[in-house]
This record gives structure tokens, sequence and C-alpha cells, in this order.
């Protein structure tokens, strides 16, 4: 049964509804019989979350407290999640710092003094000062960065990319050389959603190109079911690997944090709340936010949502050994997002915000918006999707035709070069992955400036690729119509005319169920 | 007496094509066209080699559009002799023997008046076979004119009649339609392209342009030299599918020539402040097929260091030369033909190649201004080549 108040279906009662649209939002009148999805409330966060951190160094779960596997005169690395997360940004103090801080104190303690600090970003952009600031606050930056302590992982570095081993499905491992060689590698997660941490940190994080093509291809990601469990996502299964190998050869102590759904800070708070509990003021501030928004340009939209930091509220800390770690941080975000969801529906409805993990400081193009479409929102169930097999899926968001020249070079290609020839991933990824994976200027941009590595797009699109397998239709609401058509899906500009789009697929009276994020949730389908 | 167009001095005319020529083509093909159908004398001349010629097609090329919308440089002011009948994409029929050509034989036309035409000693590039760099265009039997088509004396494709010396001649095998020897004068000037390429292995080539002059280039690369990619630039549908048909790899859009480029050659892209984009890397080859100071700008601006720019259309001043600088690039004119050769290669290419339907317009003297403004028009209406059928004028 679902939990009381998380699942609603529409009637002459319910109150119009927000959907996130890129930066803006809509208020839609669902049809009746709609079954609208909440996450679950926000839960308590931690009151003393410097006392729980340092609780999980000294009792980690399966391993020797932090401070037993320091020693003077040994290597140690911290490895960190990179600027994809959290979602929106945490306000200051970001929980990695928190973390760092406690142990860079304990290493002090022991008397280790070779440290360096290294953001897993894999192919992903590289962190800004100002953003590696934010994430492990000044004192921390001002003692490492100067001295070359703190840098972005660079995973087309040959000369700092160790080689580690296969694994026995023939997976090469191949990490960063400094943590490979390190007496003790310390990796901080914030885990946002179920898809983060675990093996997904270190053996992804701080991996090549090399190490990544095993498991961030369209075979793979078309067989994950779904990306939110680890047990059923292929992709997972090939990092679990990996992290097992990478476990022989070197000392990893995992230190992973959850948080809860507190995303919206005032004065977009009401966002946090369900329609039907919100007071005059609520009323009266989404009214202006709306009509705001409408007219404000959007340069300045952009500036606004850009600017957003989340209020969250830390759940848990837990350190230790990795899988044993991953496995009370799985409990954790489940009991904060999952959702139980009774059966399949024909059409799933999302509305795309204005932020993924990959367009912090840009604008969310096509295929981003595709892949927090399909592919993050999409996956965020458990058990089996919360559209039936051949359904329909209907996405807002405004896909406007714009890319970011800076962050997203390859993107631009990507969209203008291979989409125009096919959108089938398989397709693409024999044709054309090569190619942009081993781009000079991309890797470049990469290495020396803030661009998302050549092949970035391809794993976007891939992402995807499970939800292209699995639905009959995909039509976008309020999209700009050459961008979808480029990328082989349909455009509306209304829910009405969505719906009616879909019919073919679906018939004129399907089952509907929109899942209203963020905040995030999980659909947990019976 | 025979019908034909004549183009004519006319100082006014001249300034109102290069004012609004490009902008408003209909108003140099209405009233102030440099043009006009004339009855006019045939031309004739008694000088050894020279025989009569009944055009049957002859074609509407680039430059007789540039000259007419005074868009040519002044610097071949000097190089023809008004007023002219134009038209140098010509079959015909020989009305005379020619030598060792019999009255009645069909015949294409080297348009270059070389010294061999002109009776004159062969000058040091005629010698050597290369008749497209004559020295001696503006002397001899005839008046000066560097092709059929330019010449006071000679007459012109877009006539009833013209006069035509054995060196200029090239029978045309009996299985070749008229449509297709049409093409043989352009398609010789693409062999030439082709050849002044000098493409390396598998070398990379971008073709900006894909008019005729830019898809037969295309094809006679693709046909003739060890070219590995083809990238053509090409506005229109129609221009896009025949690029691929005569061998194009890859068919760009104007404004995705940097990015698709890069993409391919996988060089280094960079923005100056207040300019193009430009490539460190590049093609091996570029081709300016359009002669347009965008257009060559563009083919500078993504060749390689150290690789070569062929101008094959008529060129247009303006272009920035920083990269030929820069890049060391070796910048070379592709005017005409090198000699029969060239010519025998174009027309076993005109008996094997995918050409059928390139000739998309063909029209009567007598409606001239609709041919000319289809010719102006040609690429987004689809058609490749606009020709003037002669023998529904006589």
């Amino acid at each position: 049964m679902s939990r009381p108040g998380f699942v609603l279906e529409v009637d002459d009662r319910t109150p119009p509804l927000v959907v996130h649209d890129g930066e803006g939002f809509r208020l839609e009148k669902f049809p009746l019989g709609t079954r609208v999805v909440y996450s679950p409330e926000s839960q308590p966060g931690l009151r003393d979350v410097d006392a729980a951190i340092r609780h999980a160094l000294e009792q980690p779960e399966n391993s020797e407290p932090l401070r037993a596997l320091l020693r003077p005169g040994m290597r140690l690395t911290i490895a960190f999640d990179d600027v994809s997360l959290p979602l929106p940004p945490m306000k200051r103090p970001d929980i990695r710092q928190r973390v760092v801080e406690q142990v860079l104190t304990m290493a002090a303690e022991a008397g280790v003094d070779d440290v360096e600090i290294i953001a897993a970003l894999a192919l992903h952009r590289r962190m800004k000062p100002s953003e590696l600031q934010h994430a492990l606050g000044e004192r921390v930056y001002r003692s490492f960065a100067p001295d070359g302590l703190l840098y972005n992982h660079d995973a087309e570095d040959p000369d700092n990319l160790e080689f580690i081993g296969t694994t026995d499905q023939g997976e090469e491992v191949e990490i960063n050389k400094r943590a490979a060689q390190s007496d003790l590698l310390v990796y901080v997660n914030i885990n946002i959603v179920p898809m983060d941490g675990g093996h997904k940190s270190v053996p992804i994080g701080l991996a090549s190109y090399r190490s990544l093509r095993h498991h961030h291809n369209s075979k793979t990601m078309v067989h994950s079911r779904s990306f939110m469990d680890h047990k059923k996502s292929a992709m997972h299964h090939s990092a679990w690997r990996m992290g097992r190998l990478l476990k022989d050869h070197l000392k990893i102590f995992t230190i992973e944090t959850t948080l809860n759904n507190d995303v919206f800070p005032a004065p977009y708070d009401f966002l946090n709340k369900r329609e039907w509990e919100w007071n005059v003021r609520d009323q009266a501030t989404m009214l202006a936010a709306k009509r705001g928004l409408a007219v404000a340009p959007s340069k300045l939209r952009r500036k606004i949502f850009q600017g957003i930091q989340a209020p969250y509220g830390i759940t848990g800390v837990h350190a230790g050994e990795t899988e044993a770690v991953h496995e009370k941080t799985l409990a954790k975000v489940y009991s904060q997002q999952a959702v139980e969801v009774q059966g399949q529906s024909d059409v799933l409805i999302m509305g795309v915000p204005y932020l993924c993990p990959y367009n912090v400081d840009a604008v969310m193009n096509p295929i981003l918006a595709t892949c927090m479409g399909l592919g993050y929102f999409f996956n965020s169930y458990r058990n089996k999707p919360v559209v039936r097999p051949g359904g329909a899926v209907i996405l807002y968001h405004p896909v406007p035709y714009e890319f970011s020249q800076l962050h997203h070079p390859s993107y631009v290609d990507f969209f203008e070069e291979v989409l125009a020839e096919s959108t089938d991933p398989a397709t693409i990824e024999q044709r054309f992955e090569k190619q942009y994976a081993t781009d000079p200027w991309y890797i470049h941009l990469y290495r020396t400036s803030y661009a998302y590595h050549g092949v970035h797009p391809f794993y976007m699109w891939y992402w995807a690729a499970h939800a292209m397998d699995h639905v009959g239709d995909v039509v976008w609401v309020g999209a700009d119509r050459r961008a979808v058509e480029r990328m082989g899906f349909r455009s509306a500009s209304t829910l009405a005319d969505a719906l009616e789009m879909v019919s073919g697929t679906v018939g004129r009276s399907p089952s509907i169920t929109y899942t209203h994020n963020p905040p995030h949730l999980i659909s947990d389908v019976r | 007496m025979m019908l034909a167009l004549e183009m004519y001095r006319s100082l006014p005319r001249y300034i109102a094509a290069r004012a609004v020529g490009g902008r408003v083509p209909g108003i140099l093909t209405g009233p102030a066209a440099p043009v006009r159908l004339v009855n006019r004398a045939e031309p004739r001349t008694s000088a050894p080699g020279w025989a009569r010629v009944k055009p049957i097609l002859s074609g509407i090329c680039g430059s007789d559009l540039g000259a007419l919308f005074g868009q040519t440089s002044m610097y071949f002011s000097a190089l023809v002799s008004m007023p002219f009948v134009p038209g140098h994409e010509v079959v015909g029929e020989l009305v005379d023997d020619c030598e060792d050509l019999p009255a009645g034989t069909r015949v294409v036309l080297d348009p270059v008046l070389s010294c061999a035409a002109r009776g004159v000693e062969r000058c040091q590039s005629c010698a050597s076979g290369q008749t497209n760099r004559c020295d001696r265009i503006t002397v001899g039997h005839v008046s000066p004119g560097l092709q059929t088509g330019y010449c006071a004396d000679t007459g012109g494709g877009w006539g009833g009649q013209l006069m035509a010396h054995r060196s200029q001649l090239h029978a045309v095998p009996d299985g070749l339609s008229d449509e297709r020897a049409v093409l043989v004068e352009p398609l010789a000037c693409a062999v030439h392209t082709a050849m002044r390429a000098q493409v390396p292995d598998g070398g990379s080539v971008l073709v900006s342009g894909a008019g005729a002059v830019g898809l037969f280039a295309t094809l006679a690369l693709r046909e003739l030299t060890p070219a590995g990619r083809i990238s053509v630039v090409a506005k229109h549908p129609r221009q896009r599918e025949l690029a691929r048909a005569f061998g194009a790899t890859d068919v760009l859009a104007p404004d995705e020539v940097p990015a698709r480029v890069r993409r391919a050659t996988q060089a280094f892209r960079l923005t100056p402040e207040r300019s193009g984009e430009f490539l460190l890397g590049g093609v091996d080859v570029g081709i300016d097929a359009v002669g347009s100071k965008d257009s060559l700008g563009t083919t500078l601006r993504v060749t390689r260091a150290g690789g070569r720019v062929v101008l094959s259309g008529m060129p247009a001043a303006g272009a920035d030369l920083s990269p030929v600088w820069f890049r060391e690039l070796e910048v070379v004119g592709a005017y005409a033909t090198q000699g029969r050769e060239a010519f025998a290669r174009a027309l076993d290419l005109a008996a094997s190649a995918p050409l059928d339907g390139v000739v998309g317009g063909r029209y009567p003297l007598y409606r001239w201004r609709e041919a000319l403004d289809h010719a102006h028009s040609a690429g987004r209406l689809g058609t490749v080549k606009v020709a003037f059928d002669l023998r529904s004028s006589r």
C-alpha cells in the first residue's frame, strides 16, 4: 500500500499542480484520475553533524577507526565528489568541508604530512577555484590549493594514471596514480540519489576513459534496471567488479553522507510543500514568482536559478569499508526518497527542472534535458519503470537550442553532427564515440579549460537509452520544436495536445502518472 | 544575320550592376541589363584553321553572371573586346570542314583563344601545352578576348553562330547526349581544378560551394585524385543531394564549416575578436568554388598549415590573407583547362558520371531574361546548370 499522502489521485478538488519547466514553473490542471507521486516528507536533519562525522570516523563499518589507519610518513589521499553533487548546491558549510576538515585534523594529529586532495570528476568538467572553495571551505582551500595539493583529477594525463588490472569480465581498471599509490584513500561522498556512492565513487570518479568505456556504453545502459538499484544495474555490476579488484590493491576508507529533501530555500520553499497545503502567502509567492519569471530576461532567470543553494539537512554519515557503508547509505536514501506505487501506467509525466548534474553554471542544453528526463527521472524507480513497456512519456522543458561553448563544446558537435546521422545509441557509439573520445581539441579543453570531456554527450545519450528502449512515445511540452525533432522526439504546446499526440500509442483514456519532482523521489513500483 | 545576345559597354548600367546586381537581380535581367537581344551579322574570319559552329546548347556560367552583374574585377576589362556575344560552354555542330573534322561534326569548345587560334608564334606557356596561361590573348587574328564569349570577333554560344579554331574544338562521341556534352567544358575546368589541387594520398579536401563549379570539382576530385574525405559546403537540398552523388563524404551548411571541419580533422579551433573562427589544423586542400569574400575567407581559415588553397571560382577581392602568411598556405589559381588531356577526361566523365537532370533549364534566346533569372537563383531552385537552347532560337 502506498504511504498515505504521497500518492494522490486527481479529483475535482485537486488544485492545479506545480510542474517544473526548466527555468520556470507551470501550474497544470491534470486530467481526473491522474496519479500524482510526491516525494516523501523531508526527514529531520542531524542535530549535531560534526558529532555524527566524528562518530562515523571513530566507529566505522567493517573497518578499523580512521585514526588507526593513519601514521607518520604515509601517503594519504582524500578524494571527493565533484561539482555535480549535490543539486542544487548546498548552502555553506558543505558537508564535504565538514568531513574533510575532520579527516585532516585526525591526519595532522597522527603526524601525516603527505596529503593530497583530489576532486573525483572522472570526465566531468574541472571545478573552478570558487567551487572548490565552496565545497571544501576556505581554510582547506587556502592550505592546499596554492601548493598544488588540492586539484582536479585529470583523466587524460597519462603520467598520472595507473593501470591496476583487469576484472574477470575483461574490464580494464585504470585510476588516478596518486590515489592508486597511496597508503590510504579516503573518499568523501554526498549521496543524493541511490545511484551514487558505493563502488561508483572510486572506480568511476577517479578513472580514465579506458576504464569508463567498459560500463558507460549503450549496451550496459539499456540493460540497467534501473540505475537507482545497484543490484539490477549492469553499470553498477561492472563498477562493483572494478571496486572489488581495486580493494585488493588499495586501502579505501569510504565516507558517505545522506541528505534530506530540503531542496528549496526561502522564498522558494513553498515548492517543498504540496499544493493543497499552501497558505495564502505561499500562493502569493508562487504567483509572484511565476509572473516575475515569465517577464524576466533569460539571463536574469538563469542567474536567479543558478544562485539557488539548498538548505539540506544531513540525515546520515557512514564511514568505513565501501560496501558495508553503502548498505547503510542506501537504507537512509530509500527511507527518504522511496514511495510505493501500485502498478505501471500508460503515460508518465515529468517536469524537468533547470538543473542537472552537468549544467552547473550553464544552460541545460537539449542533450542534458533529455538525460535529466529520460535518464535520471525515468530511472528513478525500483522493481520496474512507472510507465509500462511501450507506453508514453510526456516531459516539460523548453529544451532551448542553446549550448555553453565553455562547458559543452563537444555537445554542440554531437547535436549537430551525430544526432543528424542517427539517434540510436548503439549506432552512434559504434560510429562516432571513439572519434569524440580521442579528439585532441576536446581533450585540450577538458584538461585546461572547463569543458566536459569529448565523449560526455555520448554518455548522456546512453543514459536515456533504457527509457528510449522501453517506451513507445516521447513528447515534450513547450519545447523548441527544432531541438526535440533533432533528437527524434515530438513537441506539443499543451498537455492536452501531448495526450492527443500519444493517443495512437496509449489510447484515448490512458492511465497517467505524474511524478512530482524535485525533490527527489524513487517510485517503488509494485 | 543571326539572333544573339550581346553584351555592350554602358557605364550607367555597369554602375547599376555593381550597386544592386547581387541584391536585386531582377533589375539587371530587366531594364538595366547591359545585355540585349539583337540581330547582328554572323562572325567571319578567313584565317586558316577557323570554321563556323552552330551552337546547339550553350550554358550560362557563373563568370557570365559575374560579368553581367558587375561582380567581375576591372582587371579583366583589358582582356575583352566589346560588344561581345557571351557563352563559352558550348556544344555545337561544325558548319564547315575544319582540318580533320568534317562539317556536321558535333563539337565542344575549349574557349581559350590562345596563340594557335590567334595565328601568332607560340608563347612560352602555349609551347609547354599550358594554353590557359597564354600571354598573347590580346593580339593576332582576332580582337582581344581571353575566351570565346568575351571577344568581339568570334561570337559566342549565346548567338546563332560562332567562329572557332581547330585548336579549340573537341569532337563529341556519338553516344553522348547534347545535355551531357554541354557540360564538358565546365567538367574540363573541374578536371583542371582537381589536378591543381595536388591532393595527397587520402588527403582531406573542403570544396566551398556546390554550384556547378563546386559539384563538378567534387566529381573530378573523387574520380581522378586519391582524396580521402571530401567535404562540400552546400546551401540547398538539391545541391546536398548531388554533392553526395558526386562523391562528397559529407555535406556542410556554410555556418557549420569551422565546427565540422574541426571535428573531421581533429583540429583546434580559435575565435578571434571581431572576426571569423579559424582552425589550427584543418583540411589538406581547400577549394573555393564560389569566389566570394566569405567563401574564400572560410576556406583559408580551415586549411591546415602548409596546405593548398585552389581558387576555382572567379575570386572576389577583400578576403583576409592573414592565414596565407601565418599558415604558409599555397594559394593557386585554376583557370580554364590545360590542353587536350583535361577535355579527354571530361568527355569520359560526361559519359559516365550521374549527370542526368543536371541541365535543369533550357531556354530559347528570346526568353533570356527568364534564363538569367533562373541561372542567378539556380541553387535555390534546385538547378545546377541553365542553358540556352539555340535550336529553338533560330
